[in-house]
């Protein structure tokens, strides 16, 4: 069976008098090892489709499964743990907590694994060594870099041993070539086993992986795999 | 579910990340709760001082004075005001003595004289007593003795003095064996009384006892001569004797001197009532300085509930991806309530810590005693953490049902 398993996904929202369709009826599935875009403009409900991906939201009808977990029918605290143990997000503005450091800020999701503190302190030490930013865990997030700064938070993202990462725009705030920095970094990281999809609206990102899913009005229009060759042979 | 311990980490973290903000938030409880410390204590010593000065006058004590009391009024006429109001006797006194749960009857006659001594003069309350006058009132003599009845009976001319009159007449020696001088006459000092210290404005200490039938026959007025007595002394045998006594010798004196109730021509007072009239009086007097206090207790919750508020709006942002990392409801909740829980509490122990210490200065310069009980801090303390708990749910609550989604999204 497939890591996720996406059949007929509507979502509804009521504007007023409006009733939107955000999802308009969405399947498709994605394997265990698969990197895939999920590519749109924006209002073609590719955020929609990531907040369910994430257990953030919950689909209005169909049915969507996630390492075995019906995200329709788990309660706010099933949803919670969901996103700790199984879901490693990533955004486009990092999101670290500004007082804490580059390794407390990876440690986050295991403080609410309830994981111990010196198990905590390992796991988040590896992490930053693995992403390459050993030599900075003790700094706060204002005295790294902008690409410095999504690898803590793909760090962080990591520090569950997630089944997915969900990255939002992971290159968006970055320059182009911290921004394929980041993606050598995810590619890196599938070549090691990692399940991963990434929303975005650029092309340029989309065909950095393997596969490209393409939205419009709540709908798939197309779903196909990339030529990664070319794109192969110039970064790794 | 997030530890206890990363709980308490977080939260400490948050309050000492606005250091300024969390001070000014937690002095609102720390006036808060010192006012109330303060007041309370305040009162409360306030309330040992009237309870102790009462009993100082004697335990188990009834007085019975001439001239009646009228409606909560003073006492109208005391003894040589006027005339008609030599109303007790010496032999009222000994009819007394016959009653039930008498332990001791002590008659006395006061009277105004100079005393001289050394060249110093001094202008202290002279009162003609019986030996058993310092057994109704819980006296000891500090130095030197007391009189006897032997004595007493034959006037002789001896007096033992109050520790003001003593203080003064005599600064530098050892009165017991010297001898002053009242009204033209001689008198040998046989002892000093321990010190009484002050009951309301009275100094007690500022008094010469003498014997009875000398204080009549030599010292009092032409009023203070004949048969009558300015005050009689009743001590009961215990306290729970002491109101039934109270009735019966209520009931012997109007049959001896042939008046109706609501007619009298004597009072008798009892200490324990009014002692406990009094203690009512300034225990009505805490809880009012005390309420009024902890209005501003409550004023100092409302600012808590306030700067919680504005955290959750400007960490809006922070508590949707700590929900997305997979904090849950009751992670986000506890976290908020705790900050404001350990603002409180902070608050509560610092405004203990100076509660008290204005207690202190406050009893000093009143001259009253500290009163402080633990069960009271203790109070204070967990009055301050209620506060914390009842002013802080509301901005949890907000925290904590925040949709991740909309959180994540604001800037």
């Amino acid at each position: 069976m497939a890591l996720i398993e996406a059949d007929n996904l509507t979502k509804l929202y009521r504007m007023g008098d409006e009733t939107v369709h955000a999802l308009a009826g969405v399947s498709f599935s994605i394997p265990q090892r698969d990197y895939c875009a999920i590519v749109g403009p924006s209002g073609s409900g590719k955020s929609t489709l990531m907040n369910i991906l994430g257990g953030l939201d919950t689909p209005s009808d169909g049915r969507i499964t996630i390492a075995g977990n019906d995200i329709g029918a788990m309660s706010d605290d099933d949803l919670a743990i969901f996103r700790n143990q199984t879901i490693g997000f990533v955004f486009q503005s990092f999101n670290l907590l500004p007082r804490l450091t580059a390794l407390e800020n990876v440690e986050l999701p295991m403080i609410y694994g309830g994981v111990l503190p010196k198990e905590r302190h390992e796991r988040a030490a590896g992490l930053l060594q693995r992403v390459g930013l050993g030599e900075r865990m003790a700094h706060r997030p204002t005295q790294l870099s902008g690409g410095q700064q999504q690898r803590v938070a793909i760090a962080r993202a990591l520090a569950g041993q997630p089944a997915l990462i969900l990255a939002d725009e992971p290159t968006g705030a970055l320059d182009t070539n911290t921004g394929v920095e980041i993606l050598g970094l995810f590619d890196q990281l599938n070549h090691e086993g990692a399940t991963i999809v990434v929303v975005t609206h650029d092309h340029d990102v989309a065909r950095a992986t393997k596969r490209t899913i393409e939205m419009r009005d709540g709908r798939i229009v197309s779903d196909h795999l990339n030529d990664r060759s070319a794109r192969h042979d110039a970064h790794v | 579910m997030m530890r206890t311990s990363d709980l308490v980490a977080s939260a400490g973290r948050a309050l000492r990340a606005n250091p300024m903000r969390s001070a000014l938030t937690a002095l609102g409880v720390i006036i808060g709760v010192a006012s109330v410390v303060a007041m309370v204590a305040l009162g409360s010593g306030a309330q040992a001082q009237v309870e102790r000065s009462i009993a100082s006058l004697g335990s188990n004590l009834l007085i019975v004075v001439p001239g009646a009391m009228r409606g909560g009024g003073g006492v109208r006429g005391q003894a040589g005001a006027g005339g008609g109001w030599d109303s007790l006797t010496m032999d009222d006194a000994e009819a007394i003595t016959q009653l039930e749960n008498v332990a001791v009857v002590a008659p006395s006659q006061r009277a105004r004289a100079q005393v001289i001594a050394n060249g110093l003069n001094w202008n202290p309350e002279v009162n003609g007593v019986t030996p058993d006058f310092l057994i109704a009132r819980d006296w000891e003599v500090a130095r030197g003795r007391m009189f006897d009845e032997t004595e007493e009976r034959q006037a002789r001319r001896i007096v033992v003095l109050g520790r003001t009159v003593a203080d003064n007449l005599f600064p530098n020696m050892d009165p017991v064996g010297q001898s002053v001088r009242m009204n033209g006459g001689t008198y040998e000092v046989i002892g000093v009384l321990e010190s009484k210290g002050q009951s309301g404005f009275q100094d007690q200490d500022d008094i010469v006892l003498a014997p009875l039938t000398t204080v009549k026959r030599r010292i009092a007025g032409r009023r203070g001569r004949g048969d009558t007595v300015s005050q009689i002394s009743v001590k009961a045998e215990s306290e729970q004797v002491l109101n039934r006594l109270q009735e019966d010798v209520e009931n012997l004196l109007r049959q001896r001197h042939r008046t109706r109730e609501g007619e009298d021509d004597f009072t008798v007072q009892n200490l324990s009532s009014i002692s406990e009239t009094m203690a009512q009086t300034t225990g009505v007097f805490t809880a009012l300085l005390g309420g009024i206090s902890a209005v501003s207790l409550l004023v100092g919750g409302i600012g808590i509930m306030n700067i919680m508020l504005v955290s959750v709006t400007e960490r809006t942002r922070e508590i949707g991806l700590r929900k997305a990392l997979g904090a849950r409801q009751s992670d986000i909740l506890h976290q908020f309530g705790l900050e404001a829980v350990t603002l409180s509490v902070a608050g509560g122990i610092i405004g203990l810590v100076i509660g008290v210490a204005g207690a202190w200065g406050m009893t000093t310069l009143f001259n009253l005693p500290l009163v402080v009980s633990p069960l009271n801090a203790g109070l204070a303390i967990a009055f301050s953490g209620l506060v914390g708990v009842v002013f802080g749910a509301y901005p949890a609550w907000r925290a904590a049902k925040l949709d991740p989604i909309e959180a994540l999204r604001r800037e």
